[in-house]
C-alpha cells in the first residue's frame, strides 16, 4: 500500500519558514549540536551507515563522497548545496527550500563539521529569485540566533543555465566563470570549488541529514529499498489527476506513484508513458511499472531516478513529438564545451525535427540511435550522456510510434 | 611507478601520468585535437575516447591519470564508432573546402579525417555563415572552420596574458570571439599571431599578401627590394621540406632572386644598427639619468602590449624603431641613393617571422623616408608558399651574395631571432664601448634558452649592469607588475612577445610544441659561431652608414630616421 512518508518534508505546513523559533520548536539544530559533540569521523560513518545516496541524480554515497573530503588535506574546504533545481517538472528542492530552509542548513552545517569546512555556498536557481531572498532571511536569523557557530553560508544565485546543475559547472558558475563542466577526475571532493576539497550535495541529500543524525542510520536504512534507503520526494506533471508532490519511501513503485497517489491518468484516457527523473530521464512503458522508485532498481530498467520529477503521458499525447521538443531543449541547453554534445544534440535535434515532420526513413532512425549510443558513452559530461535518453528510450519502447511517422 | 596495459602492452609510467603519455610509452598514438603539447588539458574535443575496463564510458586519454593495473583498450569497435561519429560530427559543421584553405595539408582536422577514412557523412553539411573578421593587418579570422577546442584562447590568455579571446554563446552557436564580440582591432590584440599556431585547422591565419607581391614583382617600373628578418633562415627550410636549419643563407638569397626579387638586402643590417644605437641610447640614459630600466623595442607584438597594457612605461622603451622599420626607413633614402634609384619606385618588401610587422609597417608614423617605408611585409610562411609555387629544388640551387651597402650582418644580428639575442648582442659591443677593452668571450649564455624569465649581471670595469630577458608576454607581464610596482633595479630589459623570441613568432612555420622553438634556437647560435664578425660595432657596412649619413649614434639624421615614438592604446574595454 503507498502511503506518504515524510523526513526531508517533515516541517512542510507545520511551521513558518521565516521563524527560526518554530524550526527549534520541532527540534531543530538538535540534530547539528549532536554531531558537533561527535568525531567528525563518527558523524561520516553513521552517514555511511544510513546509506543515504545523493538525491540530486546520480546516487553516490553521501557518507563516502564526505570521507573523500575529509581525508584530503587542504588549508580550506567548502560545502556546497545544489540548488540550482533546472531539471523541468522537478521542485522538490523548491518546496524544501521554501518551507524549511533550516533543515538544509542543519544539514550542510553538519556536513562542514564532518569534513572540517567553514564556508558554505547555496547555488540557488537563478528563476528562484524569492527563493533566494527566503534563504537569506533565514540565514541572517541563523547568524543573529548563533546556531551555526562559525560555519557561515553565502547564498549565490545561477544566471538560468541547465547545465550548472552539474556539479563542476556549478562549482565553474561559483566561481565566477562560464558555466561549464570541468573533466574529472580530479573528483570535487579532493579538488573542488577554488581547487579544494569540496561537496557537492543537493537539496534533498542535505534535509535528510538532520534526521539520519536524530534518529539514527539503522531507523533510516530501514526505510524503502536497502540499496537506496529513505524517501523520494516526486514531483507529478502532466496527464495525472493530482498533479502535486509526495514523499514516499524508496520502495513505492511507479504504478503507486500514477495511481494511487496521482489518481491515475484523468478523463477514462489510457496511461501511454512516463517520464521520470526530469527531461533527461528515460520513457517507461506500462510493461515497466511496478519498478520501485529506487536508484538501482530504475538502472536495471535502463531508466534512472534522476530528481523524480513524474511526467506522466496518456494515449493522446504524441511520443515523437513530444521527444522532438525535448531534443530541442538540449540543443539549447548544451554549454557547448564538449564536441559530441556540443554537435550531437543539434544534430539529435534534427534527426528528430526531420522524422517527426514526416520526412524521415529508417536511415535516419538508424542514425540517431547510432549518436546517441555514442553521445551516450562520450561526452564530457552527464547533460551530455543523459541527452539522448527520451529518444533511446522511446525508440527501444514505443519503435512503432517512430515507423508510423516515416515517408 | 605505476603499473598498467594499453592493447595488451605493459607500460610502466611516473604516477599522476595520462593515458595518453603512456600510451605514447607503450609506443601507441592516440589521436588527439584539442590537446596541445605546452598547454592545459582541455578534454572537450573527445577524440581521444579509449576504453578503460571497468568503466561504462568512454575516458578521455588526455585527461585521465593512470592507475596502477589499469587496462587500456585504444582500438575497440566502440572506440572507433566513438571517434569516427565524433569527427563526422565537427565535419559536418565545417566548411567542406579544403583545396582552397591556407591550411590544406597541415590541418589536424584533416589529418584525423584520413586517418579514420571518414568517405560519407551521415549528417548534412552546415556551414555556418559566419563574416572573416578582416578587422587587423595581421590576422584573419574564419568562425566558420573553427573546432571549438579552445587552444587560441589559452595561447592568448595564458601564454600572452593578452585576454583578446573568449567564448560568446553556449552549445552548437558557441563560437570563439575577440572582447564582447567586437571586431578583433576593437580587442586588446596584439597581433602576436601566437593563436595561429594554437590553431588546429585554418580558423586563425596570417593576412596573406602574397598576391600584392606578385603584382609588384609584375610591374615594370617597381624596382623590388626585399630584408629578410634573421629568424626566417633558420624556420623556412621546414616550410619546403629541410630539417630546421638547414636551408643555408646564400641558397635563400638566390631563392629569392628567382621568384623574382630585384635587391636581396638583410634586416640583420639594421639589426646591428640597432645594437649601435639602442647601446649607446642604454650608455645615455644611465650616464644621464634617463628612465631606467630600457626595454627593447623590437617586438612589435610587445610594442602594442606596452602600449595597450603598460602606457605609464612607454617612456622606458627605447626610443629605436625595430630593424624592420629602420631598414624601411634606410632603402628609400640612404640605399637609394647609394644604388642611384628612385626611391619612388622602390617597393620594399620585409620578410618576418611575424604577424604584427604587418601591423607595425603600417603604423602612420612609419614614413620618414617620404614614403611608406615598408610596403608590404610577408611571413615566413607566405614565402614558404611562394617556394614550393617556384617548383625549386633547394637542393640543387646555387648560392648567391647579398646585395651591397645593406646586406652585411654579424651574429650579433643574426642573435636578434632568439629570445635574449638583443640583449647578448648588445652586451657585445656595450661592454666594448665602455670597457675599451676587446671582449675575449663573447658568448654570453646567462641570458640563452627557454626559460621564461632571465637575468644577469655584468661588470662594465667596476660599473654593474643589471639586465632581464623575457619572452612570452605573460612573462612580459610578470617583469612589467615588478618595473610598475619599482620591485626591480634592472638597467635594461629585453622582451619578445613570443615565446622563443622571433624564431617562434606568429608568422613562422606552423609550431605546435616549444621543443621546436628550442630546435631553431640552437640553429640560431649555431649561425652566429660560424659567422667571422660577431659583434655588430664591427660590422663594415655599419661602419659605413655612420660614416657617410648618421655620422654619430643617437646623431640628428638617427632621430630622423631610426628612432621613433609611443602612444597609449586606449582599448575601450579595458
Amino acid at each position: 500500500m503507498a502511503e506518504e512518508q515524510r523526513i526531508v518534508l517533515r516541517n512542510y505546513g507545520k511551521i513558518d519558514p521565516l521563524k527560526i523559533d518554530d524550526y527549534i520548536a520541532q527540534n531543530g539544530y538538535k540534530s547539528l549540536e549532536k554531531a558537533r559533540a561527535m568525531d567528525p569521523k563518527a558523524v561520516i560513518d553513521e552517514v555511511k551507515k544510513s546509506n543515504l545516496r545523493g538525491r540530486g541524480g546520480a546516487g553516490f554515497n553521501c557518507g563516502q563522497k564526505w570521507s573523500f573530503a575529509y581525508q584530503a588535506q587542504a588549508d580550506e574546504k567548502y560545502v556546497v548545496c545544489n540548488a540550482d533545481e533546472g531539471e523541468p517538472g522537478t521542485y522538490k528542492d523548491r518546496l524544501i527550500m521554501e518551507n524549511d530552509p533550516h533543515t538544509l542548513f542543519e544539514g550542510m552545517a553538519i556536513c562542514a563539521h564532518a569534513i572540517g569546512a567553514k564556508k558554505g555556498y547555496i547555488y540557488c536557481r537563478g528563476e528562484y529569485p524569492y527563493i533566494v531572498e527566503i534563504l537569506k532571511t533565514a540565514i541572517s536569523q541563523a547568524k543573529e540566533k548563533g546556531v551555526l557557530g562559525d560555519f557561515d553560508i553565502e547564498v549565490r544565485s545561477g544566471a538560468g543555465a541547465y547545465v550548472c546543475g552539474e556539479e563542476t559547472a556549478l562549482i565553474e558558475s561559483l566561481e565566477g566563470k562560464r558555466g561549464e563542466p570541468r573533466f574529472k577526475p580530479p573528483y570535487p571532493p579532493s579538488e573542488g570549488l577554488w581547487g579544494k576539497p569540496t561537496i557537492v550535495n543537493n537539496v534533498e541529500t542535505f534535509a535528510n541529514i538532520p534526521v539520519i543524525m536524530d534518529k539514527g542510520a539503522e531507523w533510516f536504512a530501514a526505510i524503502g529499498v536497502p540499496s537506496y534507503p529513505g524517501t523520494k520526494v516526486v514531483t507529478l506533471t502532466g496527464d495525472v489527476n493530482n498533479r502535486t508532490f509526495f514523499e514516499v519511501p524508496t520502495h513505492t513503485t511507479i504504478r503507486e506513484v500514477i495511481y494511487k497517489l496521482g489518481g491515475g491518468t484523468p478523463g477514462g484516457k489510457k496511461f501511454k508513458a512516463v517520464q521520470i527523473g526530469g527531461t533527461s530521464g528515460a520513457f517507461i512503458p506500462e510493461s515497466q511499472l511496478d519498478t520501485p522508485i529506487a536508484f538501482d532498481n530504475m538502472s536495471a530498467i535502463g531508466a534512472t531516478l534522476g530528481s523524480g520529477a513524474v511526467f506522466v503521458l496518456d494515449e493522446t499525447r504524441e511520443i515523437v513529438d513530444t521527444v522532438t521538443r525535448i531534443t530541442g531543449f538540449f540543443e539549447h541547453e548544451s554549454c557547448g564545451k564538449c564536441a559530441p554534445c556540443r554537435e550531437g544534440t543539434a544534430r539529435c535535434a534534427e534527426l528528430m525535427e526531420k522524422i517527426n515532420a514526416g520526412l524521415g526513413s529508417q536511415k535516419d532512425l538508424n542514425l540517431l540511435e547510432k549518436l546517441g549510443r555514442v553521445m551516450t558513452y562520450s561526452c564530457l559530461c552527464g547533460l551530455g550522456q543523459a541527452a539522448p535518453t527520451p529518444a533511446l528510450s522511446t525508440i527501444k519502447h514505443f519503435r512503432a510510434d517512430y515507423e508510423a511517422k516515416f515517408i | 611507478m605505476i603499473n598498467l596495459t594499453i592493447d595488451g602492452i605493459q607500460v610502466s609510467v611516473p604516477k599522476g601520468s595520462t593515458i595518453l603519455q603512456a600510451a605514447a610509452q607503450a609506443g601507441i598514438r592516440i589521436p588527439t585535437l584539442c590537446w596541445h603539447p605546452d598547454q592545459a588539458v582541455k578534454a572537450n574535443c573527445r577524440i581521444c575516447v579509449c576504453e578503460v575496463e571497468g568503466n561504462r564510458l568512454l575516458q578521455a586519454a588526455c585527461s585521465t591519470p593512470v592507475t596502477d593495473g589499469m587496462v587500456v583498450k585504444t582500438k575497440t569497435p566502440k572506440v572507433i564508432e566513438a571517434r569516427t561519429m565524433i569527427l563526422e560530427l565537427i565535419l559536418a559543421n565545417h566548411p567542406q573546402d579544403c583545396l582552397n584553405c591556407i591550411r590544406n595539408q597541415n590541418c589536424e582536422l584533416q589529418d584525423l579525417a584520413a586517418e579514420y577514412f571518414i568517405r560519407d557523412n551521415p549528417f548534412e553539411n552546415k556551414t555556418r555563415g559566419y563574416e572573416l573578421d578582416r578587422s587587423t593587418p595581421s590576422i584573419v579570422r574564419d568562425q566558420n572552420k573553427c573546432v571549438l577546442c579552445r587552444r587560441c584562447i589559452d595561447a592568448c590568455s595564458v601564454t600572452q596574458s593578452v585576454y583578446a579571446l573568449g567564448l560568446e554563446n553556449r552549445g552548437v552557436s558557441s563560437m570563439v570571439v575577440p572582447t564582447l564580440g567586437e571586431p578583433l582591432i576593437e580587442s586588446p590584440c596584439v597581433m602576436c599571431g601566437q593563436c595561429i599556431h594554437a590553431c588546429p585547422v585554418g580558423a586563425i591565419y596570417e593576412n596573406e599578401q602574397i598576391d600584392e607581391l606578385l603584382a609588384a614583382i609584375a610591374d615594370p617600373d617597381k624596382v623590388v627590394v626585399t630584408q629578410i628578418a634573421p629568424a626566417v633562415r633558420v624556420a623556412l627550410g621546414e616550410e619546403i621540406g629541410m630539417k630546421t636549419g638547414d636551408l643555408p643563407m646564400e641558397v635563400l638569397v638566390n631563392g629569392l632572386r628567382q621568384v623574382g626579387f630585384d635587391y636581396v638586402l638583410h634586416t640583420n643590417f639594421t639589426a646591428d644598427l640597432t645594437i649601435i644605437e639602442e647601446g649607446n641610447e642604454l650608455l645615455k640614459r644611465l650616464k644621464e639619468g634617463g628612465t631606467l630600466p630600457m626595454f627593447t623595442s623590437c617586438s612589435p607584438g610587445w610594442i602594442n602590449f606596452c602600449e595597450t597594457f603598460y602606457p605609464d612605461l612607454i617612456d622606458n622603451l627605447s626610443t629605436c624603431k625595430s630593424p624592420q622599420q629602420m631598414f624601411g626607413a634606410l632603402v628609400k633614402t640612404y640605399w637609394a641613393e647609394k644604388m642611384n634609384i628612385d626611391p619612388g619606385n622602390i617597393y620594399s618588401v620585409s620578410i618576418m617571422p611575424c604577424t604584427a610587422k604587418k601591423y607595425e609597417a603600417s603604423r602612420p608614423e612609419m614614413c620618414d623616408s617620404g614614403y611608406r617605408d615598408v610596403d608590404l611585409v610577408l611571413t615566413t610562411r607566405e614565402i614558404g608558399r611562394l617556394f614550393r609555387m617556384s617548383g625549386i629544388d633547394f637542393s640543387k640551387l646555387a648560392p648567391s651574395q647579398f646585395d651591397p651597402w645593406m646586406g652585411q650582418y654579424t651574429g650579433a644580428a643574426v642573435i636578434f631571432g632568439a629570445t635574449g639575442g638583443v640583449m647578448e648582442a648588445a652586451l657585445r659591443t656595450v661592454y666594448e664601448i665602455v670597457t675599451e677593452q676587446e671582449l675575449q668571450d663573447v658568448n654570453f649564455r646567462m641570458v640563452r634558452g627557454m626559460e621564461g624569465i632571465k637575468e644577469a649581471e655584468v661588470d662594465l670595469n667596476g660599473t654593474v649592469v643589471k639586465v632581464a630577458v623575457a619572452h612570452g608576454l605573460s612573462n612580459a607581464r610578470k617583469v612589467m607588475d615588478q618595473v610598475r610596482a619599482g620591485q626591480c633595479d634592472y638597467h635594461f630589459i629585453e622582451i619578445m612577445a613570443c615565446p622563443g623570441g622571433c624564431i617562434g613568432g606568429g608568422g613562422q612555420p606552423i609550431t605546435k610544441a616549444n621543443a621546436k622553438r628550442a630546435e631553431r634556437i640552437d640553429a640560431i647560435y649555431i649561425e652566429d659561431e660560424g659567422l667571422p664578425i660577431r659583434k655588430s660595432h664591427n660590422n663594415p657596412e655599419v661602419k659605413m652608414i655612420y660614416n657617410e649619413l648618421l655620422h654619430e649614434p643617437l646623431g640628428y639624421k638617427s632621430h630622423e630616421l631610426l628612432h621613433t615614438h609611443y602612444q597609449f592604446k586606449n582599448k575601450k574595454y579595458l
